[in-house]
Parts: C-alpha cells; sequence; structure tokens
C-alpha cells in the first residue's frame, strides 16, 4: 500500500495526480475463507481490518451486495459522541472514542475527525433533572462531561435563540467537548483500504442470498457469484439485518425504519459545534465544506425504502428554525434517508446466534456511526476468539428474553 | 405523504394525522403467567420486520382516535388495504405469491409515495416480490 503523506502529496502533484495507486483490489471470491462479514459498511469494514490487524485472520471476506459504505455510513449525520447513561453503553461508546483519537494515524487516511464538541440542550426542568444525572454517570465512567445553563450555552453558540421568548426556552445543555463530528466516507475508505492491504478481499456487488448451515453450525453463504464457504460469518447489515436473521432461520427484536436527513447550502463558518435537542427534536452541525447538517426522528413506520416522508421533514426543520430563528431563510440542498435497525431499547445487538459460528453485530438504530471504530474492533475480537468481548457481552440477543434490556432511548440525540 | 383510508371515517386523511403503531395481528398470550421467560421475550420484543407486505396496526390519532389496520408494502410503500379491527387481511403475500386477485380491497389510494389498490398495483407489488 502507497502510504499518505504530505511529501506523498507534492510528488504526485508533479505528475498531476495521475499516478494514485488504486485505494483497494477488486478480487475474484475464493472458495473458502476463514471469516466472511456480510456487509460492507463502516462497521463490517472496520471489523475486517481489526481482524486482519489486530488478530492476524487475514483470509477474510467483506461480501456487500451495492458498493462500499453505500448504505447508511453514507447518509447519518456524522456525529461521534460516547456521553451515554448506562455502563454498559457508556463503556461501548467510550471505547470507540477513544480509538477515533487515534483513527486518521492508525489507517493512514484522513477521517477529518474534528472534536468540536456536541451540545445537548434542556428546555424544561425534566430534561435539566435528566442531563445532570446523566453527566454524573459520564463523569464517574470517566467521560468529559459537563453542565451548561443558559448564558454558558448561549456563550458557546451566540447564534441560537436562548431568549425567554422562545417556545421552549432553553435552560441549559450538557456538553461533552471531546465530541464531535467526521467525514463518513472517509472513515468507510480508510477501513476498506486498510483491510484491502493486509489481504482481505471486498467483494462488491455481490449479495449473499443464504446462508449454508450444517447441523446447526454455519459452513458458508450463496451468493449471486456462487457459494463461498467459511468457518466463521459475521453479519453487519444494518437495516437489513431481520431479513438476514430470517434467512438463517431465526428473529430479531428489530424493526426497521427510515431516518431523513438533508444539508443545507453552503454557508460560511457559523456555527463551529454540534447541537442536539431532543426536546424540541432535532440536531444539527456545519460540515467544512459549509453545509448545515440536520436530522431529528425516524418515520413512524417500518420501511426499507431509503425514503421517507414529507411531514417528518417539515418537523425536523421547525426544530431547526425555532432553535436557530435565523436560518430560517436557508435553503436545503438535498435530502435522503436510510434505513435503520431501531431495538426496543434503543441499544445495539453483538451476540452470537442459534446458529453455530454466525455471529450479529446489528441493531445500531439511530446512531451507530459514532461507534464504528469501537463495535468493528470488540466484534472482530469476538470472532477471532470464539466469545464476546467483554464490551460486546451485555449486548447479547439474550437480554430480550432475561429482561437485562439497556434503556437507553434518554441519552438518544432525539426521542425516536 | 400518505393519503390513508381510516375505514372508521370513511375518508382518505393526510398522513399526520396518523401514527403507525408496529405489525398488527399479535396476540396477547392466554395465560401469562404460564409463560416462559423467553415465550413472553417473543410477545413483548419479537417482530417479523418483513421485506414486503406488512400488516400493521395505526391509529387515527386526531381523527376518530380508532385502531384499524393497514396491508402495506415495506419497499414500494404501497398501501394495499385498510381494515377494522377484528378483520383479518384479505391481501397477504401468500396470496400475492399465489397470483389470488384481492377481493373487497378498500382503496388507499393518492399521495406522492402511495398508489392506489388496483388490481395495477397489486399486479406492481407482485412484480416486486417475484
Amino acid at each position: 500500500m502507497q502510504r499518505y503523506s504530505g511529501f506523498g502529496l507534492v510528488k504526485h502533484a508533479l505528475s498531476h495526480h495521475e499516478n494514485w495507486q488504486r485505494q483497494w483490489r477488486n478480487p475474484t471470491p475464493k472458495k473458502e475463507y476463514d471469516v466472511i462479514i456480510v456487509g460492507g459498511g463502516g462497521h463490517g469494514l472496520a471489523t475486517a481490518y481489526y481482524l486482519a490487524k489486530e488478530h492476524g485472520i487475514t483470509n477474510v471476506a467483506v461480501i456487500e451486495k451495492g458498493w462500499l459504505g453505500g448504505g447508511n455510513t453514507a447518509r447519518n449525520t456524522t456525529i461521534v459522541r460516547s456521553n451515554y447513561l448506562w455502563d454498559e453503553s457508556a463503556a461501548l461508546y467510550e471505547h470507540a472514542m477513544k480509538l477515533w483519537e487515534g483513527l486518521s494515524q492508525d489507517i493512514n487516511y484522513n477521517v477529518m475527525f474534528s472534536q468540536r464538541g456536541v451540545l445537548n440542550l434542556g428546555h424544561t426542568l425534566q430534561d435539566m433533572r435528566d442531563i445532570q444525572r446523566r453527566v454524573n454517570a459520564n463523569r464517574l465512567n470517566g467521560i468529559d462531561s459537563e453542565v451548561l445553563d443558559a448564558r454558558g450555552v448561549q456563550e458557546l453558540v451566540p447564534i441560537m435563540d436562548c431568549s425567554k421568548n422562545a417556545r421552549y426556552p432553553v435552560m441549559g445543555a450538557s456538553w461533552q467537548p471531546r465530541a464531535g463530528v467526521a467525514r463518513h466516507d472517509a472513515v468507510a475508505w480508510g477501513y476498506a483500504r486498510g483491510a484491502d492491504s493486509l489481504g482481505v478481499d471486498l467483494l462488491q456487488n455481490t449479495e449473499v442470498t443464504g446462508f449454508k448451515i450444517l447441523d446447526g453450525r454455519v459452513v458458508g453463504v450463496h451468493t449471486n457469484r456462487g457459494d463461498i464457504g467459511a468457518k466463521t460469518v459475521g453479519c453487519v447489515t444494518a437495516g437489513n439485518s431481520g431479513v438476514m436473521a430470517k434467512m438463517a432461520g431465526f428473529q430479531l427484536p428489530l424493526e426497521s425504519h427510515p431516518l431523513q436527513a438533508l444539508v443545507s447550502e453552503p454557508l460560511k463558518p457559523v456555527l463551529d459545534t454540534v447541537v442536539m435537542s431532543n426536546h424540541v427534536h432535532g440536531y444539527i452541525s456545519q460540515s467544512d465544506k459549509g453545509d448545515l447538517v440536520i436530522g431529528a426522528g425516524i418515520d413512524g413506520y417500518n420501511g426499507y425504502g431509503q425514503r421517507g416522508s414529507y411531514p417528518t421533514v417539515e418537523h425536523t426543520l421547525q426544530a431547526i428554525v425555532e432553535m436557530f430563528p435565523m436560518f430560517s431563510r436557508v435553503r436545503m440542498n438535498r435530502q435522503w434517508g436510510g434505513i435503520v435497525d431501531t431495538c426496543p431499547d434503543a441499544c445495539p445487538i453483538l451476540s452470537r446466534t442459534p446458529v453455530k459460528g454466525l455471529y450479529f453485530n446489528c441493531g445500531w438504530g439511530t446512531g451507530g456511526f459514532k461507534a464504528t471504530p469501537g463495535s468493528g474492533h470488540v466484534f472482530a475480537w469476538s470472532l477471532a476468539k470464539g466469545q464476546m468481548h467483554k464490551l460486546a457481552a451485555p449486548f447479547s440477543i439474550d437480554r430480550f428474553r432475561t429482561g437485562a434490556l439497556i434503556d437507553e432511548h434518554g441519552a438518544a440525540g432525539v426521542a425516536h | 405523504m400518505f393519503h390513508i383510508y381510516c375505514p372508521y371515517c370513511e375518508e382518505h386523511r393526510e398522513e399526520e394525522e396518523f401514527h403507525a403503531k408496529g405489525q398488527a395481528h399479535i396476540a396477547r398470550p392466554a395465560d401469562p403467567d404460564a409463560c416462559s421467560d423467553a415465550e413472553w421475550g417473543d410477545y413483548l420484543f419479537f417482530r417479523d420486520n418483513p421485506r414486503g407486505i406488512h400488516h400493521e396496526l395505526w391509529v387515527h390519532a386526531v381523527g376518530c382516535r380508532k385502531f384499524f389496520n393497514i396491508t402495506r408494502h415495506t419497499v414500494t410503500y404501497a398501501i394495499l388495504e385498510t381494515y377494522k379491527m377484528g378483520e383479518q387481511p384479505t391481501i397477504t403475500a401468500e396470496s400475492l405469491a399465489r397470483g389470488e386477485k384481492a377481493g373487497n380491497v378498500q382503496a388507499a389510494s393518492g399521495g406522492q409515495q402511495t398508489v392506489g389498490a388496483s388490481d395495477a398495483a397489486v399486479a406492481s407489488v407482485k412484480g416486486a416480490q417475484a
């Protein structure tokens, strides 16, 4: 692999940037792999990368029905934070946060991780009590988190309406300075390039149509390019996970919903942090390119169509204009939907399944992007060792039958 | 924007008047005390979540406030049928696979992303499933 560097950029400039190496190969599927990862999004590619890098397992294929990072990885609003309430999820997301902080160096790819801080606003007394509780829990878990009053919020974001005249006046916020945003495509591409250079086969335009199961053990997958054998299969298919589980003969506690986002025309720098409001119900940041990146709640109905309804877009923008009256005349450039696999307790599933050798990493719902490095890291460990990593163990499917749920609805960015 | 036919109000209304409430026809266990943890967990949390025909519960939240059922395709979002509580769907994934014509369809037509429950719509859904 050609390493990227400032020197390399100058060198390639001299040859008009015509001699850059391709970032990854386009290999022909082998008959058999040690591990197959189904799904070439951020989480799947990260899993493959850490399998190769940390566990020396390089006979790995990532099977993707479309193109790499073309699903939710490319459709989210790129927010990264770890201020979750419960110990189990705080540990998992903070593990991811620590990996984010060294990620660009690790994979030699600029993921443009910008720790510009995230504000979670409170608009009612109960909001503020919940924020205080969550901030205290974060600090006990070693996560940077502070409670700000309305004046503190106004100092950080002068353009926001923090006056008493607002319909839901801002009373304060939780503030995580280490949180921020990252360039989502670069995360997928960087992990793909890193995994490929370590020998992982990235098979695009290859759709898994079924699992080969022998005596309750997975032995491979059926694809539209023929059968491929494997001792271990990790399924990381986000919104389509319920369909994949059905192919393997079991059910998941997931419902797939459209989640929409939109970006505005590019503006001069106006917002240098991330603002989320659970109560008014929207979140916003400004990308390095200058466009406002906006999101809110899911569409309430089940859907796989990668699009949602207009009333949801309207509600989203109502919330944004409520918080930022000056954005009322900003024009929106693009709007899209992704399919999120929501879990009843708003926490992911990283788990063994009733089929031996088949593992699922899904249910990240509306907030999976922030966990990409941590999810891949602990899932790779679990696939390599044949037992769940200690950070992943609480997220077993079994919790929906034992009752040991991890209720994170309160720490979700907005209510879903 | 869905344009949904409420079988109680007997008219088409805009999606914003309604709330989706998830999978329909989930029977509460007759004797919950006799359920194992696994059975109770299945009842509470595990859902079909199909990519295709889905029977789901909706409520006409700011209309008549009654619950009713919709049969909808989760990829095309086409609403194929709406029917009252206690009734059974006439269009199912199986009936479409068998190629049966749907009878007694209460049309739910119009709207940006919704097509009517005409024969053409049913045929197009069959096409999508094939």
